[in-house]
């Protein structure tokens, strides 16, 4: 019957095995029995089919798959890897709790650490803002992290300080705050070019100008400092530097004398827990203009816990 | 069946298939001979019954004594020595590096072989090894047939092990056959078990000292039997314990016949000027018993039908069907023949190790060509010079290579950085890689950036200069994050990091990069 199905089937002499009895071209194929342990490993793998479908997820419901006896999913493994790799940090995140962040420089070790910690905390909490390089935006007035230019101080402490409170938060009495007048309306055209020439001048961008240094020891030396060498107990910028927070145009800085917009960012105590916050202090200090901190706590069981 | 006797010996043609029983080299006349399933006297089958598996027919083959058996119990005998002795071997390396002369670390991804470390990145060197592996195969093949396959495999020699483990506990082929059939009694359920024990301690040993490449022998022994070994130890020797008891054990000669892609590859690599053990069936048939052969002087071959040669055959093929699959080349149906060659005063060589063209010189009556003949040809000495090439450039490139060298990342956001005095900064990440067993002192130096200054994450700004010394841990490579710093009105250009090892070496590698400025200054 087979036979008349597959008229080219034939014993092949050679081999003494009957052909499948198909042909391409000349080329035939030997009907070569399987060997029998083949088949028992079929079997094998339909046993282990059964198993696996009765101990792991697998069997397609309406709204999810059967459960299986093991209880195992895919979310609980990452759940439980993600915990695993929290709790390889337990040693280090110990560590940096007990540590005071002014005193996180002398151990480059755990310093290492919490540098990286922070540049993982930083691309989830801070790219937003002050980018992904950390450079900041000339245009929105974020500033530049990586350089040595600093409006709060850029030591560990202080870096640390103004993560925890925030600059203008609503609603921190620790927070930092300072307010530059609107100058709006306070002179005419031409002291206001004046005005403008002296700030350029301070940093040698151009020529200086009598009235406008007479204007600005009136007006804002009180916080930018006589030579314009900004206050970081005020957050006033220096004036004396390159770096220009909002851009060194006449027409920038005439809007931020008549119109100043001040930053603000938010308090990162409550949202972070301590040690994150300490991590991403290290990260920022590690950008390359992180500043040494002068006074080191003699104990560092005591808090030094004043506005630095 | 007709009686072979009384038989018509003339060519007889049926459905097309010429055949004949006249004493014809397989080469010459009847190429088909050589690979005849069926017996020169049995008339051509017209119908098979169609069998969908074929059942399994345990081989129990024969002890057997003769050179090539020697030949295969020292080609054993090395192979295990190398494999259980090799990571025991020391070799001092410093302070620094493990003292294990082979040692593959994953851990700490290097690989060491006697005086030779590779790093992950020079994995080409592996690479290298193992095409020469391939290469190394082909030629052996075209020289020599199937000697990896009848010796060195590590297949054939467990295989080996295995066979003469059920020849010590239940004896030689016919009482192992006449156990296999015995029914269950307690002498049958405890020889069994014994063997089977044998067996799992052979597994045991051979996955035991397959960890002993990946981490310090002594160490991880001692740490095995005190069960303070990492997981991964015991679960890689239970997998090979359980893969060489099944295979070497159990599976046998299947593992060759169904489950080997190389008697495949060699099968096609094989031609008529290649060595291969075969039956010299114009001078064996037809087949016939010393008796007979008395009687009917001149009517016989000279294979008198004993099945030496099939008894002793540990995948259990009749060499006297031709070169087959099945046939692994270790000779040992020549040692048996011979024997019985030997005893009858016969010549030697029934079956022997031949090619093709030699058989069909032979049977024409010419002298054998000498063995360098056949070794030496075209395709056997292509093979070598490739293999051989590819080893020179291997060596070459080991002996060439630097111990140190530096890549160099340049930050592309923020590209450059403003400082509040007007000069610019550029910040990089350099790695330098140490590849000597000892922390090293190097210079990174900047060339074609004059007036540049330079500081890195350690070394602070107070101490820049145009070039630093930093020291690297034995062995690894350090990262860097280098400042690098021009004064106001600087302007984008390239130059040049230089990484210099301070030490008698004074090795030395370049990387080529780029300082960015503003554009406007």
């Amino acid at each position: 019957m087979m036979a008349n199905e597959h008229p080219g089937k034939r014993i092949d002499q050679p081999t003494g095995t009957e052909t499948v009895g198909h042909e391409w071209d000349g080329i035939e194929e030997l009907n070569t029995p399987l060997p029998r342990w083949w088949l028992y490993t079929f079997y094998l793998t339909i046993v282990f089919a059964v198993g696996y479908v009765i101990a792991y997820p697998a069997w397609p419901m309406f709204d999810r798959a059967t459960a299986g006896m093991l209880g195992w999913t895919s979310r609980g493994q990452l759940a439980k890897e993600m915990k695993g790799a929290e709790e390889a940090h337990a040693g280090v995140r110990e560590q940096l709790a007990r540590i005071p962040i002014e005193r996180l420089g002398e151990d480059s070790a755990l310093m290492q650490q919490a540098v990286a910690g922070g540049a993982a905390a930083f691309r989830v909490n801070c790219v937003q803002c002050h980018g992904s390089g950390a450079a900041g935006s000339q245009e929105l007035g974020y500033p530049n992290l990586n350089d040595d230019d600093w409006l709060w101080g850029g030591d560990l402490k202080a870096i640390h300080y103004t993560l925890t409170h925030g600059i203008r938060q609503a609603g921190d009495d620790a927070t930092r705050t300072s307010v530059m007048p609107a100058f709006q309306g306070a002179f005419d055209a031409a002291q206001l070019d004046g005005l403008v020439d002296h700030v350029l001048s301070l940093s040698g961008k151009a020529a200086g100008n009598a009235t406008g240094a007479q204007l600005f020891a009136d007006n804002c030396a009180a916080c930018h400092g006589a030579q314009g060498g900004g206050n970081r107990q005020l957050g006033a910028p220096a004036l004396d530097d390159a770096i220009w927070l909002r851009g060194s145009s006449r027409d920038a800085i005439k809007h931020q004398i008549l119109d100043p917009r001040m930053g603000m960012m938010p308090k990162w105590e409550g949202r972070l827990d301590p040690v994150t916050i300490k991590m991403l202090a290290a990260y920022v200090h590690s950008l390359g203009g992180g500043e040494d901190f002068v006074e080191i706590a003699e104990n560092p069981e005591v808090e030094v816990d004043e506005q630095p | 069946m007709s009686n072979p006797e009384t038989r018509d010996w003339s060519a007889v043609v049926e459905d097309g298939v010429t055949k004949t029983n006249e004493p014809v080299s397989s080469a010459v006349a009847d190429p088909e001979a050589a690979t005849r399933r069926h017996e020169p006297h049995e008339p051509p089958r017209e119908h098979l019954p169609e069998r969908l598996y074929e059942k399994r027919e345990f081989v129990h083959n024969k002890r057997i004594d003769g050179p090539f058996r020697r030949f295969k119990w020292f080609v054993m005998i090395v192979t295990l020595a190398i494999y259980y002795v090799t990571p025991w071997i020391r070799w001092d390396r410093g302070p620094y590096a493990p003292d294990q002369a082979v040692l593959v670390d994953l851990a700490h991804r290097r690989f060491y072989m006697f005086g030779i470390e590779i790093w992950p990145h020079e994995f080409y060197f592996v690479a290298g090894l193992l095409i020469m592996a391939g290469i190394g195969l082909f030629l052996v093949t075209s020289a020599v047939g199937r000697a990896w396959c009848g010796y060195a495999c590590p297949q054939t020699v467990w295989t080996d092990l295995f066979q003469h483990v059920d020849r010590f506990v239940d004896g030689d082929r016919n009482a192992r056959r006449r156990l296999d059939n015995a029914p269950w009694t307690w002498g049958k359920v405890f020889r069994r078990a014994f063997k089977w024990t044998i067996y799992l301690l052979i597994g045991l040993v051979t996955g035991g000292a397959w960890i002993l490449y990946f981490a310090d022998a002594p160490t991880l022994l001692r740490d095995f039997f005190s069960g303070e070994a990492a997981p991964i130890a015991y679960i890689t020797v239970a997998v090979l314990t359980l893969t060489t008891v099944t295979l070497g054990g159990f599976m046998r000669e299947q593992v060759c016949i169904y489950m080997c892609p190389w008697p495949r590859i060699q099968t096609a690599m094989l031609d008529e000027k290649s060595l291969i053990v075969t039956y010299k069936d114009w001078r064996g048939e037809p087949r016939g018993s010393v008796k007979k052969a008395r009687r009917n002087p001149g009517q016989f071959g000279d294979c008198i039908d004993c099945t030496q040669c099939v008894q002793v055959c540990p995948t259990g093929i009749d060499i006297r069907e031709g070169p087959q699959i099945g046939c692994i080349t270790c000779a040992l149906c020549i040692d048996a023949c011979d024997r019985v060659m030997k005893d009858i005063g016969r010549p030697r060589g029934l079956i022997d190790y031949a090619t093709l063209e030699d058989c069909e010189r032979e049977a024409a009556g010419e002298a054998p060509r000498s063995p360098w003949r056949t070794l030496l040809r075209p395709r056997t000495v292509a093979y070598f010079l490739i293999w051989g090439g590819i080893g020179g450039a291997l060596l070459f490139a080991l002996g060439v290579r630097s111990h140190t060298e530096l890549t160099v990342a340049p930050d592309r956001n923020p590209p450059y950085m403003l400082l509040s005095d007007g000069s610019v900064r550029n910040s990089y990440t350099l790695k330098l890689r140490n590849m000597e067993s000892r922390p090293r002192r190097m210079e990174i130096a900047l060339e074609g950036l004059p007036g540049a200054v330079m500081w890195t994450d350690a070394i602070g700004k107070n101490d820049a200069a145009a070039s630093q010394t930093v020291t690297v841990p034995a062995d690894l490579v350090r990262q860097v994050r280098a400042y690098v710093a021009l004064p106001a009105g600087a302007k984008a250009q390239a130059f040049i990091f230089r990484l210099t090892s301070l030490d008698e070496q004074n090795e030395s590698d370049e990387v080529t990069t780029r300082f960015d400025a503003p554009e406007e200054q």
